[in-house]
């Protein structure tokens, strides 16, 4: 997994509630291995026009300004819905390393943490005061922070955040959990003893 | 070890009980590597396998993992060769090699036991009071309807399930729903579940277990809960449980997959309900009585009202920003403020999906159809969510009552739910659907879904619109 540690950009703001993940990336596009770039399909529906297939140019991902933008901004209990951890995978091949919003949906918070993608919660008017300042000066710089757990909007203010203290840590190094737990075989093996056959059936 | 024994004399929930049966370890920052009885795995894990594969593992108790073709699944016809996408095919075999390369029970396509995942799951009775449940889904919340916890997780985490039996978790807050009271004729599980989230919210209960208590809950059918718990994610809930009892235990009893000691099974199962004065970290009360029929208007469950209900208007929105929202909706939906739902046109009408796909829930939808025809205007399916399902409502006869009232009846998967096999609506298309996310573009780009029980899904196909299904089942309409 690739570490994040601190991150300054450009943020795209989306500022609307329940953005489910068939929005950020649609069902059809799901039997791609991990290795085709899901960037393309990030959006893939909600960013062009019905009918046409031609992109809206009044969807804030396809305005230039914020072409580089590498951290997104939504309303509240942003990817909500399936479990497709491409909704992920979409918006990391397309730049994207952080997401802030007042809440999340659960799993795409933690598909996030596993996969270089970080969520940042933020109190919902701190997240509207955030979106207003892009609004005035779309392109202005965002700074978020992992080690300090801390944002610094455009205007300078500092916005404290918490993420699970495990989950930090192996983002911050970006190491994945699979090596870790299997250092823990001991510890499994014993439990399974103790379990024995109880739901082995 | 005094203090732990001070714990476990504290009143505790069931949630709190399964979780501390699971517990491998817990790290200081609260951080908890959980064992896991049951992993149910469908086509979405290929990418799972493969990253197991990249690093040389192999799945560490293969005898824990089941796996089965829905999501890719053909509904006209059971053959690998009529899948026209050779992608879905691919999906398909992929699964069907990785479990057998591995030795993985697999349910396979056209097999006996294939169905949705979450409807096969209680049906052989590998899902059971007390378990720990994932599955690369996040419908696995429906399981708990028999006492289990169950939920979703993403791609890494199953392979980290494949390779570890184990899942990293911090412990969640509990929510416990109580609804009591009569649920009224033509009212259903699915109404029951709308209520709820049109209450709290798509958010409602995110971060939080719910446990769903109260008469009205224990008055409902195993197929009952199952819809209900199923939709626990819609309210933003990591699971949903209701607490087992005797018609839990009833309806595990001699299914394929029951427990060998079914005596000791029993008494570990009737210690497992919440503990009287034990606390939720936050309650919901509903009146069960009070709840109607219900219909979503909008494009995230939360937006569902009473069949009598009318669409809302920017009067309704707290601000600016929900008032673009509910425009954008009102637009995709192609609805207007003001509207009524009842008399609102269909085009599709879809009886199927993990939540209402289930005998109970054909058995409404057919009580419905029985002597009726599906309006001129309206392409209606049912799709049931196993074979097991299927062969039952054939044996008793619901495959004829559909087919005489214009239904096409189908082979099992998740279909029009989630489209991803291809069985899609067209664009405009207004479609009333027995599935769980009315999100746009879910069941095709541009498709209209509106949310209902089965018996209100058939109401809408024989009459072409939206009915209040009481006044059929009065005998009117």
């Amino acid at each position: 997994m690739e570490a994040f540690t601190r991150l300054t950009s450009a943020a795209v703001p989306l500022p609307r509630p329940n953005i489910d993940t068939d929005q950020i990336i649609p069902a059809r596009f799901l039997s791609r291995p991990r290795e085709v770039n899901h960037g393309d399909f990030l959006f893939h529906d909600a960013r062009r026009v019905p009918g046409t297939g031609e992109r809206d140019p009044e969807f804030p991902l396809n305005r230039e300004v914020f072409g580089a933008a590498r951290i997104i901004l939504a309303g509240r209990n942003f990817a909500c819905g399936s479990s497709r951890e491409s909704a992920v995978w979409a918006l990391f091949d397309a730049g994207f390393r952080c997401a802030i919003a007042p809440s999340f949906g659960d799993i795409f918070r933690t598909n996030g943490m596993k996969n270089g993608l970080l969520p940042v919660v933020l109190p919902a008017e701190a997240v509207a005061a955030l979106i207003g300042q892009i609004e005035a000066a779309p392109g202005a710089e965002v700074t978020v922070d992992l080690r300090t757990l801390e944002v610094t909007f455009p205007d300078g203010s500092v916005h404290g955040f918490e993420v699970d203290p495990f989950a930090r840590h192996c983002l911050l190094e970006g190491l994945d959990e699979i090596g870790l737990t299997l250092s823990l075989e001991d510890e499994i093996a014993a439990f399974e003893r103790r379990y024995g056959r109880e739901n082995a059936r | 070890m005094q203090a732990e024994e001070a714990m476990s004399e504290a009143p505790r929930t069931m949630f709190e009980k399964i979780w501390e049966r699971h517990r491998v370890l817990e790290r200081e920052d609260g951080q908890t590597l959980l064992y896991v009885d049951r992993h149910l795995v469908h086509e979405g894990g290929a990418a799972a396998f493969a990253a197991l594969r990249r690093r040389g593992l192999a799945p560490r108790a293969p005898e824990r993992i089941f796996t089965v073709p829905d999501h890719y699944a053909p509904t006209d016809s059971r053959r690998l060769d009529d899948i026209r996408d050779p992608r879905h095919r691919e999906m398909i075999e992929q699964l069907a090699r990785n479990s057998e390369e591995h030795g993985i029970r697999h349910f396979g396509l056209g097999g006996p036991e294939q169905g949705i995942v979450h409807v096969i799951g209680p049906e052989l009775g590998l899902s059971q009071p007390g378990m720990l449940i994932v599955c690369g889904d996040s419908h696995t919340s429906t399981h708990g309807a028999l006492g289990a916890l169950a939920f979703g997780i993403g791609s890494s985490e199953v392979a980290h399930v494949l390779a570890t039996q184990t899942l990293w978790q911090r412990k969640p807050k509990t929510m416990r729903i109580t609804v009591d009271g009569r649920l009224g004729e033509g009212v259903s599980a699915k109404d029951v579940i709308l209520a709820i989230i049109a209450r709290i919210g798509a958010a409602g209960a995110t971060g939080h277990v719910i446990e769903y208590a109260g008469s009205a809950i224990a008055g409902l059918s195993m197929e009952g809960r199952l819809t209900l718990c199923n939709m626990s994610i819609e309210a933003g809930g990591r699971a949903g449980m209701v607490a087992p009892d005797e018609l839990a235990f009833d309806y595990l009893a001699g299914r394929a997959y029951a427990p060998e000691d079914w005596e000791a099974a029993l008494a570990r199962w009737r210690a497992l309900p919440s503990d009287s004065g034990a606390v939720f970290d936050a309650e919901v009360t509903l009146d069960g009585g009070a709840i109607e029929p219900m219909v979503t208007w909008g494009n995230s469950p939360e937006e569902a009202l009473p069949i009598g209900g009318t669409v809302p208007g920017p009067e309704a929105a707290a601000d600016a920003e929900r008032r673009e929202t509910l425009a954008r909706t009102l637009d995709y939906m192609g609805l207007a403020p003001g509207m009524a739902l009842e008399g609102l046109a269909v085009d599709r009408v879809f009886i199927g999906s993990c939540t209402n796909s289930r005998i109970e829930d054909l058995r409404a939808a057919a009580a419905v159809a029985r002597g009726r025809r599906v309006a001129e205007s309206v392409e209606a399916w049912v799709v049931p969510g196993s074979e097991a399902v299927k062969r039952q409502a054939e044996a008793e006869g619901l495959h004829e009552v559909f087919r005489g009232a214009g239904f096409d009846w189908r082979e099992p998967g998740c279909s029009m739910c989630v489209g991803m096999n291809g069985d899609i609506a067209r664009p405009g298309s207004r479609v009333a659907s027995t599935s769980n996310r009315n999100f746009m573009g879910r069941q095709g780009p541009g498709a209209r879904t509106h949310l209902v029980s089965p018996a209100m899904a058939a109401a809408a196909a024989v009459s072409g619109h939206f009915t209040d299904v009481r006044r059929l089942l009065a005998g009117g309409g």
